[in-house]
């Protein structure tokens, strides 16, 4: 078998028995992506970064947590104060879980703008999109580990979410979730496990997938345009470049920039005024007395506040739903062929904007207390969440789009 | 030549293959291999319901009331759930069938309450509440406002529960409103008298 080694030395000894010289080509070295890529293509690239710090830090905060419901708020004060620089690792972890949200809202809305959940890129979205899923699971089990009063609150809040089912399987379900009469220790001592290990798992297969997709039909760009389509005669896109060094140069630059804003705020403002760290949360779980004010940390405040609009318990419940599972079918509910925000017609833009500022709106008041105006407002808002999808189907079918251009612009 | 001719028997040809038997023989072993994961999920799934500790500490709990004040409200853990006790006074009692009309289920006739407490105060004896301090919505705990008419809640309030998550209001029987997210009225545990001044919460010698 050695005559068919190609390479020589121990990179031609390791490649005869696994690829990985092919796969460094594949992915990185030969991986040639639109050479158009702007401003907004820095967050797939920083997911991934936030994805390893928050792996890393998880692990070293696992080896002081104990997930207990009579130690668990003492010992993340442990971590805190007692051990060699825990309170940096654990407010890595804690601005890390918001910092993810922040990113991958905005790769998400990348991808609204330029249209990269269109064909062939449906199985990228869906991918994406569960990856979403698997980060707010991950996010929701990791914020009841400190077992403080927003905690186990938030957790029973969210947990009698499914009591919704009706029927009497509701109930079954949320006893077996919580695997008690209430949040108590069996729940904290689940979640931990599902936190550390399960989700994780899943979220970095999932990862894979996503990125694995990606290089099969390759990148789309801020035009909208294949660039698969103008190859030269060695078989690459004119307009593609190397993934490295190009790229890794560039995204270099947006973690530096990224790196600069995320420890400024761990080391300045790690609790961000009670949005990333709530305040109730530096109590203890009391299950006897619910905070005076509750409220979900920021990223699931837009979902929160549409839970909150419909004045039903069911209907609320499957509203919130909704407005997750729409967006799998953003694919087949956009029906123009036109990609880019740049080439679409003002009624389309109008729409994109007004989706993204409900969505901002509803985060705001997901937060506040229940008030009637904020009420209305949330349900003016939930309605054009919702329309959104609708108008777009419309739109899609009928709106003007100027002509795509043939090559990659600037 | 001879291991020519073995080397020909042993080829594979997919001419003669019985594909009815192939096929048999694949949905055969999915069923078995498929029973067997159901069948092994079964423990899995089930470690997670509560477990037989879980199971044996919803023990019931004996209450003095001899030193609750009339308006006053205590508290006191059943199940890990915070259980109200609450003195009511003429007034609240006379201002009860003035909600009526803005209540979802105003003669609780969903049974969230043992028989004997299906009455207008919803409670054994009227100036007694006894309620699990439980919002139906979503489980939060709700505050206990008997001021009547503050500003936040407005002119028609008559005193009674409001729950801070998402604005669900009941009114000093635990009933449940209109127009807001609970779906039912708040729960009343199975209770009952040992004396004047004691009451067993989680049993009722099987009144009910």
């Amino acid at each position: 078998m050695a005559a068919e080694q190609q390479g020589k030395g121990l990179m031609g000894w390791i490649d005869a028995r696994l690829p990985v010289t092919e796969a460094w080509k594949k992915h990185l070295a030969e991986y040639y992506a639109p050479k158009n890529f702007n401003f907004w293509y820095y967050f797939g690239s920083l997911a991934l970064l936030v994805l390893v710090i928050q792996i890393v830090t998880g692990i070293f905060l696992t080896m002081n947590y104990k997930p207990d419901g009579e130690l668990a708020f003492r010992s993340v004060e442990y971590i805190m104060r007692d051990v060699n620089w825990g309170w940096l690792i654990r407010y890595m972890h804690s601005t890390g879980a918001s910092a993810f949200f922040i990113v991958v809202y905005l790769h998400m809305f990348r991808g609204l703008m330029y249209g990269s959940y269109k064909k062939p890129r449906e199985l990228i979205w869906i991918f994406g999109m569960l990856i979403y899923v698997a980060l707010m699971a991950e996010a929701f089990m990791g914020y009841l580990l400190p077992w403080g009063q927003m905690s186990y609150w938030g957790a029973q809040v969210i947990i009698s979410l499914f009591g919704a089912i009706p029927f009497g399987i509701g109930d079954a379900i949320t006893l077996w979730l919580k695997g008690d009469f209430i949040v108590s220790d069996a729940t904290l001592n689940r979640f931990f496990a599902l936190h550390v290990i399960a989700v994780p798992l899943i979220l970095v297969m999932l990862v894979v997938a996503h990125i694995l997709a990606l290089h099969e039909v390759g990148s789309n760009n801020p035009d909208g345009v294949e660039i698969k389509k103008n190859k030269n005669e060695d078989g690459i896109p004119v307009d593609g470049i190397p993934f490295h060094p190009y790229y890794t140069v560039k995204d270099i630059v947006g973690v530096a920039g990224f790196l600069i804003v995320f420890f400024a705020i761990i080391f300045f403002a790690p609790e961000m005024g009670g949005y990333f760290l709530e305040h109730a949360n530096f109590d203890p779980a009391d299950p006897l007395k619910t905070p005076e004010h509750i409220a979900p940390v920021w990223y699931f405040t837009p979902f929160y506040a549409i839970l909150r609009a419909v004045p039903d318990k069911l209907g609320g419940v499957i509203a919130m739903g909704a407005a997750i599972v729409v967006l799998f079918f953003l694919p087949w509910i956009d029906r123009n062929n036109v990609k880019s925000i740049r080439y679409r017609s003002l009624a389309y833009k109008v729409n994109l904007w007004l989706f993204a500022v409900a969505f901002v709106v509803l985060g705001y008041f997901g937060m506040q207390a229940p008030t009637p105006m904020g009420t209305l407002i949330s349900q003016l808002c939930s309605v054009i969440y919702f329309g959104f999808f609708v108008a777009l189907f419309f739109i899609s079918k009928m709106e003007k789009t100027k002509p795509v251009p043939e090559r990659v612009t600037h | 030549m001879a291991s020519e001719t073995v080397a020909t028997q042993c080829s594979f040809s997919t001419d003669n293959v019985d594909k009815k038997k192939r096929r048999l023989l694949i949905a055969g072993a999915s069923v078995v291999g498929g029973a067997g994961v159901a069948a092994l999920a079964v423990p899995f799934v089930t470690s997670m319901s509560p477990s037989a500790r879980a199971l044996a500490a919803g023990a019931p709990v004996e209450v003095d009331i001899s030193k609750l004040a009339p308006g006053q409200l205590m508290t006191v853990e059943w199940r890990g759930k915070p259980v109200w006790v609450v003195s009511r006074t003429e007034e609240t009692l006379n201002n009860l069938p003035k909600n009526d009309a803005h209540l979802r289920d105003p003669q609780s006739e969903v049974p969230q309450q043992p028989e004997y407490a299906q009455n207008e105060t919803r409670s054994i004896r009227p100036e007694v509440l006894v309620v699990i301090g439980i919002c139906t919505h979503l489980g939060c705990s709700p505050t206990y406002r008997p001021d009547l008419a503050p500003a936040d809640l407005g002119e028609s309030w008559l005193g009674g529960f409001f729950c801070p998550c998402h604005g669900s209001r009941f009114d000093f029987a635990g009933r449940v409103f209109q127009g807001v997210p609970a779906p039912t009225n708040l729960e009343i545990p199975p209770h009952q008298y040992l004396s004047d001044s004691r009451i067993l919460i989680g049993e009722d010698g099987g009144a009910a």
